[in-house]
């Protein structure tokens, strides 16, 4: 069978697992029962554990699904302390369903493969040596790549069913009260973890940092805690903001950047009360920096910013050029701290952000979005999963989610080094074109056919080339030349899920 | 001079000529002039590399309508005459000669150049040479330097060397490059050739780098050598003519219009005459005004 | 032409190719490590191997390292090398151009 991106998709995988083919980008109107937790009752007295070890001996057995959140990034020290006691424990046929995994988790995830521990995983993404491990088959079945408000929406409907989930603040008190802003290791919005910590039928708290009961503002709150334990270090506060969200320098960020603030600037959504979604990475941090100035200029402000929060979004709160932060996670320190000191900085769940099994997500109201890719194709598929060598090496994060907004506007280089950005076809679907309206790279813009409305008003502005995608695509190939097709075998190492739970495409084991 | 079609050269950018993501790319920000650099930019034992590396991208990148130069190395190294025979061969628009301090100089280069286009079998008199100012000496004998080849097409003052030259070296204010500046200009406006002013390396001084730029702008030059693509904008916005300026050269152009028109040798606006500097100046602000996206194809000026 | 001593030419930056070219008693052997060798492995082989012919190296060792080089780059670092090794540098072959 297909999906509608015309991707072969493995009958009798599609069958065991019980999916569907990816249809449309149409979420509609169904009724959804979600599931709820099972709760051991407590007065709260009980809940603080010395090690580890224990919490682990009580709570984890062969073939539970565990969870963890990917707030500290590579400053994480949570998830090694744990599955190290796991892997030790001899706990086997585990499903590991985080948020995400990061660079420092590799290893560790590697070794728990290996050994057994870890059979199934659930993420939204994997890169390095993690990534190059599964897509040389070293993961027996497919790994289940998720967005984030897919996540929230696979675990409200129990298609992830967390047993335990382990996760680490940098404070907490004795009851399990708990935020990301207070302590060493501070990240800010726990946006992600707080899906885990509702519907998990068991929830460890790990922290280095116990406070005075009780402990306000309250994210992760005592009722939905079992157990409290106190480690030495959560993790690395320097390691914590992800080294994207500098500031570019280059010239060629820069030039995409000021053509993506042309594009939004020149659409009809650029309106007092407009809102936007610009993520991290070096181009969309400059755009942050050019639209403030075009919101000065048109005396415009925005009602909101949404998604993974970087300092300059929140600059332009303290502005007053943005109304209100909606924040799901913070990617450095400037932004983390500013949740903690302005109260119109709001810490969102990954459901409320873009589930879309809801009764009303945060990307629905989104205006503008600027997402990046590793590819896009001539169908403005996009791919944000697998690199120019076929191995997984990319998150889909929430950029199926934020695509649904009403421009997407995808910033990218048309060649990176010998690699050419735009492609008559993607290695792997992650976000359809449907749900994309412009690309924008260093040479010129293409706009989506569908949209002939914003075809009219991008088209005749001056200094911003406007091109069929199909032509940016020779461009493209003319300058780096063609390369071979790529070899896989026939086993799939991962699947990829639409947003709305179907399969949309699937990562093959790489042949080498 | 050579052909001198007014041609805009707001922005002369420096690419270093060993450097493959730079050469690669120096083609997408929309410089007027592309200066590919063969001479202090790249060390003694990569000189014919760079060489080599420039050669093969001018045959096979696209840098769409920008000017193409290069900087060879000077008269008084070994590399020069490769420099030169390769660059014609690779159809370069135009070779620049660094520290020039005499006319005879730039007679060599146009010689050098003539024999290369005979050996290679390209078009006699299309490769095109510019002289930089780099010592007391070349400013001094600027006006005959400019004026020594029908090839030339320009002169720049280069102001590091200059400045160490002098003694002295660079200020923020720049009164140390005052004559120089003024010499230079008024050398090339003499000879009908484009004026060049120097680099401003201090990326992080953008107050400075407009205070320079304007004050350059209104003394006359016709743009400024680059070391970065991000000073391609900032210039470009000096040298962008006002709406006013706009509305006043269209109307100078419709009176050309109109007098064509009707046969007359006279063009004239608001019953009065318009003479040759007037109508010279209007044709450079409709271009400025083209080339900074400020009038439609018809110079309708677009409100912004 | 001959092959006299091993010769550099390139660098290890982005975008750049580094060659090292040394004697061999017949054929050309190119060891090349790349990113992008499973999709351009053969192609930059290729510019390599037909610039040594048109420059007439019929024996040569060559080590490539890349970094993401376009062609244009691969044959520049190509004739470069060989110009060293060669020991012709100062007498290009203007016809190889």
């Amino acid at each position: 069978m297909k999906s509608k991106v015309n991707r072969e998709l493995p009958d009798e995988l599609m069958q065991k697992l019980d999916y569907k083919p990816f249809e449309t980008t149409e979420i509609g109107h169904p009724e959804i029962q979600r599931v709820a937790p099972k709760v051991h009752v407590s007065t709260g007295d009980d809940k603080i554990v010395d090690s580890i070890k224990q919490v682990v001996a009580d709570t984890v057995k062969d073939g539970m699904t565990i969870s963890f959140h990917h707030h500290f990034r590579n400053g994480d020290f949570v998830f090694n302390q744990v599955m190290r006691v796991i892997i030790d424990a001899g706990i086997k046929n585990l499903t590991l369903a985080p948020s995400s995994l990061t660079g420092v988790m590799n290893d560790m995830v590697i070794e728990a493969i290996k050994a057994g521990t870890i059979t199934n995983i659930t993420s939204s993404g994997m890169r390095g040596s993690l990534g190059d491990f599964v897509s040389h088959g070293g993961l027996e079945n497919p790994v289940i790549f998720r967005s984030h408000g897919n996540r929230a929406r696979a675990i409200e409907h129990g298609d992830i069913k967390i047993d335990v989930a382990f996760l680490g603040v940098p404070s907490a008190d004795r009851l399990g009260n708990a935020n990301g802003m207070e302590g060493n290791a501070v990240f800010g919005s726990l946006g992600y973890a707080l899906m885990d910590a509702q519907y998990a039928d068991q929830v460890v708290l790990l922290t280095d940092n116990i406070v005075d009961y009780p402990n306000t503002p309250a994210s992760i709150k005592q009722t939905q805690v079992d157990y409290v334990v106190k480690v030495d270090k959560v993790g690395d506060p320097d390691k914590i903001g992800s080294g994207a969200t500098r500031f570019t320098k280059d010239p060629k960020e820069l030039k995409i950047a000021s053509m993506v603030n042309d594009v939004i600037t020149h659409s009809p959504y650029f309106k007092d009360g407009f809102s936007f979604q610009t993520g991290s990475g070096g181009a969309a941090l400059a755009v942050t920096r050019y639209l403030r100035q075009a919101m000065i200029d048109n005396q415009i402000t925005a009602s909101f910013a949404l998604g993974g929060i970087t300092k300059p979004t929140t600059d332009l709160l303290n502005e007053g050029l943005v109304k209100k932060v909606m924040d799901v996670q913070d990617f450095d320190k400037g932004a983390a701290d500013s949740m903690h000191t302005n109260g119109n900085q709001q810490e969102i769940d990954a459901s409320w952000y873009a589930d879309p099994d809801n009764k009303g997500a945060m990307v629905d109201q989104l205006d503008v979005v600027i997402l990046s890719a590793l590819e896009i194709d001539t169908k403005f598929n996009v791919n944000v999963m697998t690199g120019s060598d076929g191995v997984i090496r990319g998150a889909i994060g929430g950029h199926q989610d934020a695509a649904t907004g009403k421009l997407t506007i995808i910033s990218a280089p048309l060649v990176r080094g010998r690699i050419a950005t735009v492609v008559p076809d993607v290695t792997t679907v992650v976000t359809p074109g449907d749900s994309v309206d412009v690309l924008v790279t260093e040479f010129g813009i293409a706009i989506n056919p569908k949209r002939t409305d914003l075809i009219a008003v991008l088209s005749n502005i001056p200094g911003l080339p406007v091109y069929k995608i199909e032509d940016l695509q020779k461009m493209a190939e003319k300058r780096v030349g063609t390369p071979k097709p790529l070899a896989f075998t026939d086993r799939t190492v991962a699947l990829i899920e639409y947003r709305d739970g179907t399969i949309i495409d699937t990562v093959k084991e790489v042949k080498d | 001079m050579a052909e001198n079609e007014e041609r805009l050269r707001r922005t002369m950018m420096f690419v270093p000529g060993n450097n493959p993501a730079m050469v690669k790319d120096a083609g997408i920000y929309g410089a007027d002039s592309i200066m590919f650099d063969l001479e202090d930019s790249v060390s003694l034992p990569e000189k014919d590399a760079a060489r080599l590396l420039v050669y093969e991208a001018l045959q096979t990148q696209d840098y769409g309508t920008a000017e193409m130069v290069v900087r060879v190395n000077g008269q008084d190294t070994p590399f020069y005459d490769n420099d030169v025979k390769a660059m014609v061969k690779a159809g370069i628009d135009v070779i620049r000669l660094p520290k020039a301090e005499s006319p005879e100089m730039v007679e060599k280069l146009d010689a050098d150049i003539a024999a290369a286009e005979k050996e290679f079998g390209r078009e006699a008199g299309s490769t095109h040479l510019m002289a930089a100012i780099e010592s007391a000496k070349g400013v001094l004998r600027a006006a005959d330097i400019a004026a020594a080849s029908d090839r030339m097409i320009g002169i720049a003052l280069s102001a590091e060397d200059y400045t160490t030259d002098m003694k002295t070296h660079r200020y923020p204010d720049g009164r140390e490059l005052e004559f120089a500046r003024n010499m230079v200009l008024h050398a090339a406006r003499a000879a009908g050739v484009a004026a060049f002013d120097t680099v401003f390396t201090n990326m992080d001084d953008t107050e400075g780098f407009y205070r320079e730029t304007e004050y350059i702008h209104q003394l006359g030059f016709d743009g400024k050598s680059l070391v970065n693509p991000r000073q391609i904008p900032m210039v470009n916005k000096v040298y962008e003519p006002t709406e006013a300026e706009i509305k006043n050269a269209r109307n100078v152009i419709n009176a050309i219009q109109e007098a064509k028109l009707k046969g007359s040798g006279v063009i004239s606006m608001n019953g009065q005459m318009v003479d040759r500097p007037v109508v010279l100046r209007a044709q450079r602000v409709m271009k400025l005004a083209k080339a900074s996206n400020l009038v439609d194809e018809e110079g309708n000026y677009l409100e912004k | 032409m001959e092959i006299k001593k091993t010769a550099i030419a390139g660098t290890l930056e982005s975008s750049d190719i580094q060659l090292m070219i040394s004697q061999a008693d017949s054929g050309i052997a190119i060891d090349l490590q790349s990113d992008v060798k499973k999709v351009f492995g053969d192609q930059i082989e290729a510019v390599i191997t037909t610039t040594l012919n048109e420059m007439g190296v019929t024996a040569a060792k060559v080590k490539a390292v890349d970094k993401g080089a376009l062609d244009c780059v691969i044959k520049a670092r190509t004739i470069a090398a060989v110009q060293r090794a060669a020991e012709t540098t100062a007498t290009p072959a203007w016809e190889v151009l």
